[in-house]
């Protein structure tokens, strides 16, 4: 018998979800679009600004000494989370895009030219997309797409005839934040690799949600955001292999990154802190340690299991209502719905929903390229984590049933 | 000679006042979008558009003698409904009366949010064209 969660104790322990929104209880399913805060979290922060406040690395006194420590002990703590060989590789941005952009203006910038090749897919969020192609602008290099199919997947046949030795570097996420699919991250990673190419995964949707060993899946770079993983805002990682991060020239100049300084000339730090010009977001990645000590507490196959039950009865359950059609139908999904409804606006259905105290997230999902392969305006977005519960979607279908009725 | 800004607005108070709970207003909200008067196809062009993050508003307006004349259209029913009380609060008026007007009864049946949300449903965008129109044609 494997081992279930007790949701009302995990609960317990998001203060934000014990509220009223519109006189009625909140139900939380916008998880893809940032995920809630657990108390240790909170705690964390206010600790921080209540007892160690104080700039690192620099500093000789105690406070500065201890913010350091704290800071750079979460640096080992996501080392030990993405098993990274070693420290060096976690480097702290202030999320996702950041992470992207700076492996796009320094990786990019030194290895892509004229003609070369940079391979995105058609799930990708904006994020994902824009930073290659003001690279490839810049450098009069080719963006080439990886198709998806009608049920969310992507093709990798096509993937592979797009391949070849112009391709400098493929970027793809794991997971598609508009419609749940696993991309074969693996398969996608070893066939970039046999034509000399570099791979970025955009992590976002999928730390949350799957376990990642870089080392095991021969990862280049891999980026996340802490707000997705239970943790603050304005805090992400980029995690690189050595060898690429050391040969990559630094991204933003200033303080931290620099080993010495003089007019005629300027030395860089060393990995990791030159790529971390300037006096980092201290708080929020000590906070964010409290966030990884929560979610690895959980355990993971529980989480799992919590998470595929509430995919597969919210799925059966939508899939009754008429008219309704879910967008990604891939095997492979995590906790995410993308549905519209014949002849019904999804904005319509987003705001009556929120007067139920409902909160999902409609509209394109910064993924235009793929509701444009869709022929959609955009969808409604139900995306779930492990606290929500089976009630919530029973409450949310009633809640979608009445709100049709009302637009009807 | 048109019915004053202020006294529609009082009207469309008074007719959002019989509803107590917020499921009637929007019904009401609804069916005022669903009875907007469509616009014309020729109009729907992309001069006209407005860009909101999820969903589109098409304005267009014309001068008839002293007094501007709004036609518009979204993608999305309740942005629709709004629309349908802009443009009965601000059509057939002069572009001095449009452009001193005060949407106050926005406020005050409780539909603010929906202004709020700027870069949604681009009906803030809506309201400015609206101005700049009465603006152009003053």
């Amino acid at each position: 018998m494997a081992e279930t969660l007790n949701i009302d104790q995990i609960r317990a322990d998001f203060p934000v979800l014990h509220q009223q929104v519109n006189k009625a209880p909140l139900i939380y399913f916008d998880n893809a679009a940032t995920t809630q805060k657990p108390k240790a979290v909170i705690d964390a922060l206010a600790a921080y600004y209540e007892h160690d406040n104080a700039n690192i690395h620099r500093g000789i006194h105690t406070l500065a000494e201890r913010a350091t420590t704290a800071y750079e002990l979460t640096r080992k703590k996501l080392a030990a989370f993405l098993n990274a060989p070693s420290i060096d590789q976690i480097i702290f941005t202030s999320g996702t895009t950041a992470g992207i952009n700076l492996v796009a203006q320094t990786f990019g910038r030194a290895n892509v030219g004229k003609g070369d090749q940079i391979i995105v897919s058609n799930l990708e969020h904006h994020s994902n997309i824009v930073p290659w192609q003001m690279i490839a602008e810049e450098k009069w290099a080719e963006i080439k797409v990886i198709p998806v199919s009608d049920e969310g997947v992507l093709d990798i046949e096509a993937y592979k005839a797009l391949l070849n030795p112009r391709v400098k570097l493929v970027a793809v996420n794991h997971v598609s934040n508009a419609i749940g699919t696993i991309n074969p991250i693996v398969e996608i990673i070893s066939l970039a690799h046999a034509v000399g190419a570099k791979v970025l995964i955009d992590g976002a949707q999928s730390v949350a949600h799957l376990s990642v060993d870089v080392q095991a899946l021969d990862m280049d770079f891999f980026v996340f955001s802490a707000h997705k993983l239970f943790g603050p805002t304005g805090v992400g990682v980029l995690y690189g292999k050595q060898e690429l991060l050391e040969s990559m020239p630094p991204y933003q100049g200033g303080g931290e990154m620099i080993k010495e300084v003089s007019f005629a000339g300027t030395t860089y730090n060393e990995l990791p802190y030159k790529f971390e010009a300037g006096t980092p977001n201290i708080a929020d990645v000590i906070a964010f340690g409290a966030a990884l000590d929560y979610v690895q507490a959980i355990p993971s196959e529980a989480l799992a299991t919590q998470e595929e039950a509430l995919l597969a009865y919210a799925t059966e359950k939508l899939k009754a209502i008429s008219g309704l059609r879910i967008v990604g139908t891939a095997p492979e999904k995590i906790a995410v719905i993308s549905f519209v409804i014949d002849g019904v606006h999804p904005q319509d259905i987003g705001v009556l929903l929120d007067k139920f105290g409902i909160a999902i997230r409609t509209g394109h999902h910064c993924a235009q390229p793929l509701m444009q392969r869709y022929e959609l305006v955009g969808t409604c977005r139900a995306s779930f984590a492990f606290y929500n519960t089976f009630e919530e979607i029973d409450r949310f279908v009633l809640c979608l049933e009445k709100t049709l009725q009302m637009l009807g | 000679m048109g019915q004053p800004i202020n006294e529609i607005q009082e009207e469309l108070i008074e007719e959002f006042g019989l509803f107590e709970d917020w499921a009637d207003k929007y019904e009401y909200l609804i069916d005022l979008g669903k009875k907007l008067a469509p616009m014309s196809d020729a109009f729907k062009t992309e001069e006209n558009v407005i860009k909101g993050c999820q969903s589109r508003v098409w304005l267009h307006a014309e001068k008839q003698g002293d007094l501007v004349v709004f036609q518009a259209d979204s993608e999305a029913i309740i942005v629709k409904g709004m629309i349908s009380m802009l443009i009965r609060v601000l059509s057939n008026h002069t572009p001095a009366e449009i452009l001193a007007a005060d949407l106050y009864f926005i406020e005050q049946i409780g539909m603010s949010q929906h202004l709020a949300q700027t870069r949604s449903n681009g009906l803030v965008s809506m309201v400015k064209q609206m101005q700049h129109y009465a603006l152009a044609f003053s």
